[in-house]
C-alpha cells in the first residue's frame, strides 16, 4: 500500500499558477526525490503536503496520506498530523531553530505535543533522539542553545525534532544545500540510516542530481510547476525520455573545452600571507585574542594560467580573496602583482588594482539597482587615468556586452530586467572592460541553476579563447573547478594543504583532506554505463 | 554573564561621567549670575562677592565640578540658592510624586499595549488588526497634555469623579494617592501605549516571518501556540528597548503633565528653579533624570541577556 | 495599503495649504482683538469661535500652522544635515574608533530625556522659536545618524559596494554614489516621522511658554490659554488640539504609506 499518494495536485497563489497536475506516490521505506531548477515548484509541493501554504494559496486535487486526503482536513487535525505522522527538515539550519530555547526543549516539545508523557519522560526521549542523530548527551548536552552548535549539528537537531515521534513520512527540503560538502555527506548518511531503521518514506527535495542518483529509489523531475518525467532511479538514468531531463543531467556534468594554457612569467605572487581577526576578550582584562583566518599562504599565478582554489566555508578563501584584491591589509607576507605590492603604505595601490577585477557570487547583490548596465559595466573606468568618453565609451560598452553574449541595446536597461544568468554575464563584462591582467571569479557560478551554470562556464572558456584570460577561480564545487582550471589549490583552516595540476590532484589526491573532500562530494554515475546496462 | 554585566556596568559609569560634564558646563555657560539675581541689581559689589563665596561660586570651575559630583555620590546635592535648603530634600519630596506617576503610567501602558499588540499581530490584516492599528495611529498623534485637558474636562469638571488637579499626598492612604494620580497617569500612558502596541505588533510580525516559526508549525503547533511559545520571547527584544526608553520619557513627560494637573513633582520643581535661576537645583534634577535613564537602559541591557542566550556569551 | 498613503497625503497637504493660505488670506487678522465678541463658540462670523480676548480662532490656527511646520521642518533639516553624514561616515568606518565615537555620542544624546533638555535649553538661552528648533533638532541628529548607519551597514555588505571598491572608489565616493541613493527611501520615511514628532514637541514647548513668543501664534500656546477656560469655552482647546492631531496623524499615515509603497521591510526607528 502506498504511504503518500498525490493526485492531480494544483496550486495557485492569487492569479499565479504555481503547480499544475502534479501526481506521484511514495511507499513506506521508499526514498523519492523531487528535482528541478529554481521556480520548478518542488518546495511548494512539499509545503502543500505539510499544509503550510501561504493564506492566499488555493490548492486543488488530492494529497492522500494513508488514504486520508490532507487537503480536506481541518487545521486542528493537520496540527495533529504535523510532527507526528509527517516530519519536515528545512534548508537553513542556521535559522530553523528558535535561538532562545535549548535544543533539548525544542525536541521535547514535539514529543509533548503528540504523546501524553510527562515533561521528564519527554526530556528523556528527546535526549535519546538527539543521541540517535549523532548528538550524544555527554558531548552535546540537551541544555545547549542553537548558537553553540555548528550548521551541521543544528541540522541534526532539526532532524531530531522531525523524527522524534517516528513519523511515517519525512520531508527534507534541500536539507544539505546550506552545508559544506563533508557535512553534507554525513547528514545524507544519517537520513538514509533513519529511513532504513524506521521504515519511513522520505521525500527528498533537491536540485543536486548527483545526490538524487546516489540516494533516491525514485525520481520526479519538475519544471515550472509541472512534473516533466518520473521513474525509478535506475530506469530514469538509463532511459531519459524527456529532453529537459537529458539537458539537466548533461548540464550538471557539463565540461567545457578550455583552450590550452599558454603560461609565461609569474603574474601574481602571494608570499607567506597572514591575516588575523580580533576576537572578543574572554573577560574585561584578558589579553586580546585573535583568530588566524589565513596562516601563511604562498602561491603564484603565471600569466595565462587558470588557477582554482577550493575549500569549505571558513577555510579562509574569502579573506584571502579580499587581501589579493587589496580590500584589506594583510598582517604579514606580501602580495605582488607584476612585481608591485597591491597594498602599499597602508593604502591600496591603484596602479596595481587596475590590472585586477573580480566577479562575485550573488547575481542579485552585485549591482546597484539604480544604475543602468552601461554605468555598471563602466565603473572600473574609475581606475583609469584617462577613461574613454563619448562615442569611444559607447563602442567599448557595446563590444564588451557582445563579447559576453548580451546585445549592445542592453546598455540602457536596469539590472532587474535581467535573469540571474544574464546578470552574471553583466558582472563578467564589468570585470573585463578594462582588460585586467587577472580576473578573480569568487564562487561566480555557485548561485546559478545547472543549465545556466553550464552556459556561463562555456562563456568563460570562450573568453579564454578570445582574450587569453588569467584567472583565479574560487569555488567549493570540485566538478566545476576540474573543468575550468589548469592548476588547483586546496585550502583548509587558513593553509594550502595541497596544490598541483587540477586533473592530477583530483584524480590522485595526496593529502587526506583533499581525499575527504573528493569522497564526500556526491558523484554523478556514469550515464553511458547505465544506458549500456539497459540495452543489454 | 558576569563579563557582560561588567562591561555594561563600565559603560554605565562612563556615560554618567560624560553626562555630568555636559550638564555642568551647559549650566556654566548659561547667562545670569545666581548671586546677582538673588540680591537684585542694586547689590553692593562686596555683598555680592561675599554671597558668591558663600555659595562656592568663586572656586575654579573644575573644583566646583568635582565637589558637585563628589557630593552627589554621597547623596549631597548641594544647597538651593533660593530656599537655602538641601536640594536632596527638595528632590526627595518631589520624587514621591513623579516616580509613582511614571511607574503607574508605565504599568498602564504595558497592560494596554501588550494585549493590543499581540491581538493585532495574531489577526494581521483582519478587521481586528485594522481597528487596533487605527486606534494606535490616533493615539500616537494625540499630544498628552491636550489629552490631559480633555480628561479633566470630562472626568473632573463634568462627571466630578476626580479632582481637577493637585495631589492629596500619600498620608491620605495609598488608594487616595493613586486615585489622584489616575488621570495624569492615563494621560501619560495612552499615547505611550499606542506606540508600544505598534512596536509589539511589528516585532511579532517580524518574528512570524522567521524560519523557526515555520519549524514550530511543522512540529504540529497551531498558529496561536507557535506565536505564544516561540514568537513572544523573541519579539520581546525590540519591545524591551522601547519599554526602557518609555520609562525615561514618562519620567520626563511627567513634567508637562504635572503642569496640567498642578502636581508637586520634579517637573514643577524644575520650572520654578529655572525661573528663579536656582541653577544648582536645575543641574541636580537634570542629572537625576539622566541617571534614571542610564540606569534603566542598563537594566534593559541585563534584561536582553535574560531573554536572549546569545548575548550571555558574546561581547 | 495605498489607503494610508492617500489619507496621509491629503491630511498633510490640507495643513500645509492652510499654512500657505494664511500668508495671503485669513478670515480675520489673527492678532486683532474684539473684546465684546470674546469666548464665542463657533458661529457664522467666527467659524471656529473666538478666544478670551475675541481673536478669531480659525485665523490663529492657520497662522499657527506656519510656526509648527517651520519649527518641525528646520529641526528635521538639522537632523538630516548632521545626522546623515555622521551615519554614513560611521558606517564607512565600521568598527573603527570614529564609528565608536559617533555611536557612543549618539547613545549619550539618547540618554538625556529629550523634553527635559529642550526645556533646559530654551529656559537657559531664552524662550523662542529659534531655540525651540535647536532643542528639537539636536535630538533628531542621533535618530538620523542611527537609521543611516543601520541602512548603510547592510549595504556595505552587498557585493556591488565591493565591486565599487575593486573599481578603486574611495569610501566617501561610494557613500555618496552608492549608499545614499539606496537609503533615500528609508530617510524620507524617517523624516516624515521626525516631522510629526517635531510638531508634537513644538506644541509641548510652546504650551509651557518656551516656544514661539507672542505675537506669533502657536498651537501650544493657544492650548495653554484654553486651559483655565476649558469648561467655559471647550472649543478653545478642541480646535488647536484637533489641528495638532490632524497634522501628526496625516504625517504618520504618510510615513507608513510611503514605507509600504517603497518597501514594507524598511527599518525605521520609531520611538
Amino acid at each position: 500500500m502506498t504511504l503518500l499518494s498525490i493526485r492531480q495536485l494544483g496550486l495557485s497563489i492569487g492569479q499565479k499558477s504555481i503547480l499544475r497536475d502534479v501526481s506521484f506516490d511514495i511507499g513506506p521505506g521508499q526514498i523519492v526525490a523531487i528535482t528541478g531548477e529554481s521556480g520548478s515548484g518542488k518546495s511548494m509541493t512539499a509545503f502543500s503536503i505539510m499544509g503550510l501554504l501561504p493564506k492566499t494559496a488555493a490548492a486543488a486535487g488530492q494529497i492522500l496520506l494513508n488514504g486520508i486526503d490532507v487537503l480536506s482536513l481541518p487545521e486542528a487535525e493537520m496540527c495533529n498530523l504535523r510532527g507526528d505522522e509527517i516530519g519536515m527538515v528545512f534548508q537553513e539550519p542556521m535559522t530553523a531553530l528558535n535561538p532562545v530555547h535549548t535544543i533539548g526543549r525544542q525536541v521535547a516539545e514535539t514529543i509533548r505535543l503528540h504523546r501524553s508523557v510527562t515533561r521528564a519522560e519527554a526530556n528523556q526521549i528527546a535526549a535519546k533522539t538527539l543521541e540517535r542523530v549523532g548528538l550524544p548527551p555527554d558531548q552535546f548536552p540537551p541544555g545547549r542553545y542553537p548558537h553553540e552548535l555548528s550548521g551541521g549539528q543544528r541540522q541534526r537537531v532539526v532532524i531530531a525534532m522531525a523524527i522524534a515521534c517516528q513519523p511515517r513520512l519525512l520531508i527534507a527540503d534541500e536539507p544539505t544545500t546550506a552545508l559544506d560538502v563533508t557535512t553534507q555527506a554525513k547528514i545524507i548518511d544519517l537520513l538514509r540510516q533513519l529511513v532504513r531503521e524506521d521504515g519511513m518514506g522520505l521525500l527528498m527535495i533537491t536540485h543536486d542530481l548527483a545526490l538524487v542518483a546516489g540516494l533516491a529509489d525514485r525520481v520526479v523531475v519538475m519544471r515550472t510547476g509541472e512534473v516533466i518525467e518520473q521513474n525509478s532511479t535506475t530506469e530514469l538514468l538509463s532511459n531519459m525520455r524527456h529532453p529537459y531531463t537529458r539537458m539537466l543531467f548533461e548540464a550538471s556534468t557539463h565540461t567545457v573545452n578550455l583552450p590550452a594554457a599558454n603560461t609565461t612569467r609569474p603574474l601574481l605572487e602571494v608570499q607567506n600571507v597572514k591575516r588575523t581577526y580580533a576576537l572578543p576578550r574572554t573577560h574585561l582584562f584578558a589579553a586580546a585574542r585573535t583568530f588566524e583566518a589565513v596562516r601563511g599562504v604562498s602561491f603564484a599565478i603565471r600569466e595565462g594560467e587558470r588557477l582554482g582554489l577550493v575549500g569549505e566555508s571558513g577555510c579562509g578563501k574569502s579573506t584571502l580573496t579580499r587581501a589579493i584584491l587589496g580590500l584589506d591589509a594583510v598582517k604579514g607576507g606580501s602580495i605582488l602583482l607584476n612585481g608591485e605590492p597591491v597594498f602599499s603604505d597602508g593604502k591600496p595601490n591603484l596602479d596595481v588594482r587596475r590590472k585586477m577585477q573580480v566577479v562575485f557570487q550573488d547575481p542579485y547583490g552585485s549591482f546597484n539597482p539604480r544604475h543602468t548596465v552601461s554605468r555598471l559595466v563602466t565603473e572600473p573606468f574609475h581606475l583609469l587615468e584617462d577613461p574613454p568618453k563619448g562615442t569611444d565609451r559607447k563602442v567599448i560598452v557595446a563590444e564588451i556586452l557582445t563579447a559576453v553574449g548580451l546585445s549592445p541595446g542592453d546598455a540602457n536597461k536596469y539590472p532587474h530586467q535581467f535573469s540571474g544568468g544574464q546578470r552574471q554575464r553583466i558582472a563578467i563584462a564589468r570585470a573585463l572592460i578594462i582588460r585586467p591582467k587577472l580576473v578573480i571569479f569568487d564562487e561566480a557560478v555557485s548561485a546559478l541553476d545547472v543549465s545556466v551554470r553550464a552556459q556561463i562556464l562555456d562563456l568563460i572558456a570562450d573568453l579564454c579563447r578570445q582574450y587569453g584570460l588569467t584567472y583565479l577561480f574560487i569555488s567549493h564545487d570540485l566538478h566545476v573547478v576540474r573543468t575550468v582550471t589548469d592548476r588547483v589549490l586546496v585550502m583548509q583552516a587558513g593553509q594550502i594543504v595541497e596544490q598541483g595540476d587540477t586533473e592530477k590532484v583530483l584524480s590522485d589526491p595526496q593529502h587526506s583532506y583533499t581525499r575527504a573532500l573528493i569522497d564526500a562530494a556526491p558523484r554523478m554515475p556514469d550515464l553511458d554505463a547505465y544506458r549500456k546496462d539497459a540495452a543489454q | 554573564m558576569l563579563r557582560y554585566t561588567l562591561k555594561r556596568l563600565a559603560s554605565l559609569v562612563v556615560s554618567l561621567a560624560i553626562a555630568s560634564l555636559v550638564i555642568f558646563f551647559v549650566i556654566e555657560i548659561a547667562p545670569g549670575d545666581p548671586a546677582s539675581l538673588m540680591l537684585g541689581i542694586n547689590a553692593q559689589p562686596d555683598t555680592l562677592a561675599a554671597l558668591r563665596a558663600e555659595l562656592g561660586l568663586d572656586a575654579p570651575k573644575w573644583q566646583r565640578y568635582l565637589e558637585w559630583v563628589g557630593g552627589m555620590l554621597v547623596g549631597d546635592f548641594g544647597t538651593s540658592y533660593q530656599y537655602r535648603t538641601p536640594v536632596a530634600e527638595m528632590i526627595a519630596d518631589r520624587l514621591w510624586v513623579s516616580l509613582p506617576l511614571a511607574l503607574y503610567a508605565l504599568t498602564l501602558s504595558t497592560l494596554i499595549a501588550f494585549p493590543a499588540g499581540i491581538y493585532a499581530a495574531a489577526r494581521r490584516g483582519r478587521p481586528g488588526d485594522v481597528a487596533v492599528m487605527g486606534a494606535t495611529q490616533l493615539g500616537v498623534a494625540v499630544p498628552n497634555f491636550w489629552f490631559a485637558m480633555m480628561l479633566v474636562l470630562i472626568f473632573a469638571i463634568n462627571l466630578r469623579w476626580f479632582s481637577a488637579g493637585g495631589f492629596v499626598g500619600w498620608d491620605k492612604g495609598l488608594f487616595a494617592g493613586l486615585w489622584s494620580l489616575t488621570l495624569p497617569a492615563i494621560a501619560l500612558a495612552l499615547p505611550q501605549a499606542a506606540i508600544l502596541a505598534r512596536v509589539m505588533r511589528s516585532a511579532l510580525l517580524d518574528v512570524l516571518d522567521e524560519d523557526y516559526m515555520r519549524t514550530a508549525r511543522a512540529k504540529g503547533l497551531t498558529a496561536g501556540q507557535a506565536l505564544w511559545r516561540h514568537g513572544l520571547r523573541n519579539a520581546l527584544i525590540p519591545v524591551l528597548t522601547i519599554l526602557g526608553l518609555q520609562f525615561a520619557f514618562l519620567l520626563a513627560g511627567g513634567i508637562i503633565i504635572e503642569q496640567v494637573f498642578y502636581l508637586p513633582g520634579l517637573g514643577r520643581l524644575i520650572f520654578q528653579s529655572i525661573s528663579a535661576r536656582d541653577l544648582i537645583v536645575v543641574e541636580s534634577v537634570t542629572m537625576l533624570l539622566v541617571f534614571a535613564v542610564i540606569v534603566v537602559n542598563f537594566a534593559v541591557d541585563l534584561a536582553y541577556a535574560a531573554v536572549d542566550p546569545r548575548l550571555r556569551q558574546r561581547t | 495599503m495605498t489607503r494610508n498613503l492617500i489619507l496621509g497625503a491629503t491630511l498633510s497637504s490640507l495643513v500645509v495649504l492652510a499654512a500657505l493660505l494664511s500668508f495671503v488670506w485669513t478670515p480675520f487678522d489673527h492678532a486683532s482683538l474684539n473684546i465684546p465678541a470674546k469666548l464665542m463658540p463657533p458661529n457664522a462670523t467666527n467659524w471656529l469661535g473666538t478666544d478670551q480676548i475675541g481673536r478669531d480662532i480659525l485665523s490663529m490656527v492657520m497662522v499657527g500652522a506656519r510656526t509648527s511646520i517651520a519649527v518641525a521642518f528646520v529641526a528635521v533639516g538639522i537632523g538630516i544635515g548632521l545626522g546623515v553624514p555622521l551615519g554614513l561616515w560611521a558606517a564607512a568606518k565600521k568598527g573603527g574608533w570614529t564609528d565608536e565615537i559617533i555611536m557612543r555620542g549618539n547613545d549619550l544624546i539618547f540618554a538625556f530625556p529629550s523634553l527635559v533638555i529642550a526645556i533646559l535649553i530654551t529656559a537657559i538661552f531664552g524662550a523662542g522659536a529659534i531655540n525651540a528648533i535647536i532643542a528639537i533638532g539636536i535630538f533628531n541628529i542621533p535618530v538620523f545618524a542611527r537609521v543611516t548607519r543601520g541602512g548603510a551597514l547592510s549595504l556595505w555588505e552587498r557585493e556591488f559596494i565591493l565591486a565599487a571598491r575593486v573599481a578603486g572608489k574611495g569610501k566617501a565616493h561610494i557613500s555618496i554614489e552608492h549608499v545614499l541613493p539606496n537609503i533615500a527611501n528609508l530617510l524620507i520615511v524617517q523624516a516624515t516621522i521626525q516631522f510629526s514628532l517635531g510638531i508634537l514637541a513644538e506644541a509641548a514647548l510652546s504650551y509651557v511658554g518656551l516656544g514661539a513668543q507672542p505675537p506669533t501664534p502657536s498651537w501650544g500656546r493657544m492650548l495653554a490659554d484654553a486651559q483655565t477656560l476649558v469648561s467655559l469655552a471647550p472649543h478653545m482647546a478642541l480646535v488647536p488640539g484637533c489641528a495638532i492631531i490632524i497634522t501628526v496623524l496625516g504625517l504618520n499615515l504618510l510615513g507608513d504609506g510611503l514605507r509600504d509603497w517603497f518597501d514594507p521591510k524598511l527599518r525605521v526607528a520609531r520611538v
